[in-house]
């Protein structure tokens, strides 16, 4: 669990995630977003799809990495929340053609 | 100093070719040990491309076309042997693979090499055929528009090399050979009632017979044993994609999805000494033409490239000799160490442990570049 | 400072490049601007700052006691880049740099190649991995990320929160929770008893500077508001029943809904490394570091580094740091000669002189113990290729005696991450398996990209003729 401690609360900025409609704050990266919702996993590896999610928020680390509007592998910790994103999880290894 | 321990054979070098005769050394009953540089080194094995490849060798010896071929039909059994005893899969496919050319003439080109190489007095036929963009199509779905033709060939295959080469090292630990790295050779001496002393900082190794398998380092220590080894380092850069699903069910020529999912290129070639620096530009050129071929491909993240050095002779073809002033000194040397490593464990190394190669590998001798070009 | 949006708004060339804008990045424009040289900042950030001041201008939490002092400081010197003759491009990634000054730069899924007369990599420093059986279990991260979200987002984790390891980033991580109202529930420490005894003589000079006293009284507030167990020696993380169980010694255990992990940090080297500049092992900070001079000059000309990716100091030094860079630079193109350097540069030592007191201290106290920089054989030593710790031992054993034949042995350090999350561990975790000292072990080549871009940036960079030939020779 995570807390969002600002008063009065930053403006709310709509995405999707997982199809699902869900909402993050002005200033959030995605990983931090999907974080303040709970999602501590958002990927599965490419090797043995163990359950992995945001470990270093510095673009280091690559686990936070997801879908956004159709490219996959994208490090959620470097990419600022867009009000419309489309977020997936990344299940395994990348499509190629997405 | 302690004792020099003492070996039957005592392989120099541990890169796939190393290895892969050393492990064969030990099937045939011999002791072996392995003497191999360390961490830093110019190692053409960590940085090859793992075709296991026909369709283009042996233009100009026809012996080396039949020697490939054996290899590559080796090649299943040789895996199978080394998953049976290591339990690692090297992932050998042999599907066939392809060479896509982006113009009329790139094919006109290659079709032209390939009628030549199998018109050569001693070739051993095999199929091979030139398909036209439509056959490729139905192949590739996502093949790229400026594809207008290539080269098939069903003997053609890759396999996991990095997984190879620990394969072959666990092999060859578990067989009871003596592997010791971080020991460069500085001198080998032929002993006067045979075999050989070889010298390097870290301690002394006597052995009845020696192979030299050292890559580059073969050309300086070739002499040592009065063998010849005129070998040069040729550069060639690999870019490496991140893991993605696979798509690619072929391998070609320049362009291979790994096992694992990766997506490798490469195929460039540059004289360019021990220089083993990338250069942006060759890299470059490889990426566009794998996008043009697979256009679908460029929004793949490329996590890797890097050079490594080929060893290369003035022909391009492997150097297998014994030395008749060291008779058990033997040189194997080539830059096609995966896709000769089946020939060099299962063919090349029963030869060394009888003592002599075979008649039909007189061809590979460094002795042919002392011949005088005649034509 | 003019900000630009994407690749394609950059000059075809600068004479000083300058990448990362956290405290050395920005301080070495501040000095550099203004002097009728081109000077470029890049940077992977949203915004300047670095990890240490991250967020400075956008940090929704603006009570500063949350954040502290020493965080909003960094204000000043924001502002100063702000006001700064420079070109900044936020949002890029560097992923080139050769010995010929060539820069790869990628934003926006575009990249360009430009040449620089000199560089300075103010790159700055990670976490340095803590390699534990479950750190790679979702609900685990990085103090530095739970830091992180603190600073740019106002997130804090709350229910069961355990801190665990050790440095000065775990307490001030610890302090702030607690002065925003979510303290963490447990620290375990694990700070070998034995570091006092290499630390204590340098205990005199620390106690003299004016950090001691903060910190003392911080670490007593922090202990007033929750359970610190000292001298932790082992641990591991196992998921039960959808949250983390921690255990820390036999049949002693937490269960938590959030482990984060710290054991100081190390220099960045991947820039530096893939260029070619040499590293040596830093004994002090018990890591690698590129080798520099006293002007940040590393082996390969024309290129510096600055800030805590020469060598962990703080980010007041880096800053420091930066600016001497930025002088020897500005000598370099003319700017300055040697005298005017040297007068400049004045202060600036004596200030860095000033804050390099007691830092040996901090080195001693919190050096991390070896058996938390090698991967015990459960756990998790490349997070990218998931190699285990007994896969980097049973190939150390195998003949593997340094980092790079361990690629070829088992891809660790192959991954997208280009090492910076095993490559300290795999060298420990060799070192410790054949007994030798981690400086004789090395440190894996790193290579171009030093961080991942697509194919199509690549396919579009700039190829010459000779460059084809090399491919379409057949």
């Amino acid at each position: 669990m995570f807390r969002r401690l600002p008063e009065p609360p930053a403006r709310r900025i709509g995405f999707s995630l997982d199809g699902v409609a869900v909402q993050g704050a002005e200033g959030d990266t995605v990983a931090a977003a999907l974080l303040a919702l709970g999602r501590t996993a958002c990927r599965e590896t490419a090797v043995s799809g163990a359950p992995r999610g945001p470990y270093c928020m510095m673009g280091v680390c690559f686990d936070c990495l997801v879908v956004i509007d159709g490219l996959g592998n994208r490090q959620g910790c470097l990419v600022p929340l867009r009000e419309g994103m489309v977020v997936e999880t990344q299940h395994g290894r990348r499509d190629a053609a997405r | 100093m302690a004792d020099a321990a003492i070996f039957d054979v005592a392989v120099i070098g541990g890169g796939v070719v190393g290895a892969a005769v050393a492990r064969g050394l030990l099937g045939a009953g011999l002791s072996a040990c392995i003497l191999d540089e360390g961490d830093i080194a110019h190692r053409a094995s960590r940085g090859n491309f793992a075709l296991v490849w026909v369709q283009s060798k042996g233009l100009g010896m026809a012996r080396y076309g039949a020697w490939t071929r054996a290899s590559s039909d080796a090649w299943a059994a040789f895996a199978a042997d080394l998953e049976a005893e290591t339990g690692i899969d090297v992932a050998h496919r042999r599907p066939g693979g392809f060479n896509l050319c982006l113009s009329e003439q790139e094919l006109e080109t290659r079709r032209g090499a390939l009628v030549r190489m199998h018109n050569q007095p001693g070739w051993i036929p095999y199929d091979w055929e030139v398909l036209d963009r439509a056959a490729l199509a139905r192949e590739f779905p996502d093949l790229g528009p400026e594809v207008v033709g290539g080269l098939f060939c069903p003997l053609d295959g890759h396999v996991n090399s990095l997984r190879l080469f620990r394969a072959l090292h666990a092999s060859f630990k578990a067989g009871g050979g003596a592997y010791r790295p971080e020991w460069p050779v500085t001198r080998i001496a032929p002993l006067s009632a045979g075999g050989f002393r070889i010298e390097t900082p870290r301690g002394v190794v006597e052995a009845g017979k020696v192979v030299l398998a050292a890559g580059i380092a073969n050309a300086r220590l070739a002499p040592m044993v009065g063998l010849a080894a005129p070998v040069r380092p040729q550069r060639g850069q690999i870019l490496v994609t991140e893991k993605a699903a696979p798509f690619l069910h072929y391998p070609i020529v320049t362009l291979r999805q790994t096992d694992e999912g990766s997506v490798m290129m490469g195929d460039s070639a540059e004289e360019a000494g021990l220089d083993e620096r990338i250069g942006l530009g060759v890299l470059s050129v490889m990426a566009e033409r794998a996008v043009r071929m697979f256009p679908r491909i460029a929004a793949l993240n490329v996590v890797r490239t890097w050079a490594a050095l080929r060893v290369m002779s003035q022909d391009g073809f492997p150097i297998y000799d014994q030395s008749e002033a060291a008779p058990g000194a033997f040189i194997a040397t080539c830059h096609s160490g995966v896709t000769l490593a089946a020939a060099h464990g299962r063919l090349l190394a029963p030869m060394i442990a009888r003592g002599a190669l075979d008649a039909d590998l007189a061809p590979f001798s460094a002795r042919r570049f002392d011949v005088p070009q005649t034509a | 400072m003019r900000r630009l949006t994407d690749v394609g708004a950059l000059r075809e060339a600068y004479d000083l490049v300058i990448v990362g804008a956290g405290p050395a990045g920005m301080a070495a424009a501040v000095e550099a601007a203004g002097q009728d040289r081109a000077v470029l900042v890049l940077d992977e950030n949203p915004g300047p700052g670095g990890q240490i001041y991250r967020a400075i201008g956008t940090a929704p939490l603006r009570d500063p006691r949350v954040l502290g002092a020493a965080y909003w400081e960094g204000a000043a010197l924001a502002d100063a880049f702000a006001a700064a003759e420079v070109d900044y491009l936020p949002g890029a990634t560097v992923w080139h740099l050769d010995d010929a000054l060539e820069i790869g730069v990628s934003a926006g899924a575009r990249s360009a190649v430009l040449p620089a007369r000199r560089v300075i990599l103010a790159t700055g420093a990670l976490e340095r991995p803590m390699p534990l059986r479950g750190w790679t279990l979702p609900g685990v991260m990085s103090v530095g990320a739970g830091q992180a979200l603190l600073k740019a987002q106002g997130i804090a984790p709350t229910g069961r929160v355990v801190l665990a390891g050790c440095g000065p980033l775990l307490w001030l991580y610890a302090a702030q929770c607690i002065a925003a109202g979510a303290a963490p529930s447990l620290i375990l420490e694990t700070t070998p008893r034995a570091n006092w005894r290499g630390a204590l003589r340098h205990l005199p000079a620390f106690l003299a500077t004016p950090y001691a006293r903060k910190g003392l009284a911080l670490m007593a507030r922090v202990r007033r508001h929750l359970r610190v167990v000292p001298h932790v020696a082992a641990l591991a993380i196992d998921a039960e029943d959808g949250a983390l169980r921690v255990t820390w010694a036999e049949g002693t255990a937490f269960t938590a809904d959030h482990v984060l992990l710290h054991q100081g940090v190390v220099p960045t080297l991947n820039l530096a490394r893939a260029a070619g500049c040499a590293i040596a092992w830093d004994e002090g900070n018990a890591c690698f570091a590129p080798v520099t001079d006293a002007w940040g000059t590393a082996s390969l000309p024309g290129i510096a580094v600055a800030g805590d990716g020469a060598g962990i100091a703080g980010a007041e030094a880096a800053a420091l740091r930066g600016r001497l860079t930025a002088l020897e630079a500005l000598r370099a193109l003319g700017v300055l000669d040697e005298a005017g350097r040297d007068a400049r540069a004045a202060p600036h030592r004596a200030a860095l002189a000033r804050w390099s007191r007691g830092r040996a201290f901090l080195d001693a106290l919190y050096r991390p113990a070896p058996h938390f920089c090698a991967a015990p054989p459960d756990a998790m030593a490349c997070r990218c290729e998931e190699v285990t710790g007994a896969a980097l031992r049973d190939a150390a054993r195998m003949g593997a005696t340094g980092p790079n034949q361990l690629k070829a042995f088992l891809r660790c350090g192959m991954g997208p991450c280009q090492g910076r999350m095993c490559g300290p561990t795999i060298t420990e975790t060799i070192a410790q398996e054949r007994g030798i000292h981690p400086r004789e072990v090395g440190y894996m080549r790193l290579r171009t990209p030093a961080k991942p871009i697509t194919l199509g940036e690549f396919a579009a960079l700039r190829k010459t003729e000779a460059d084809r030939r090399a491919v379409e020779r057949r």
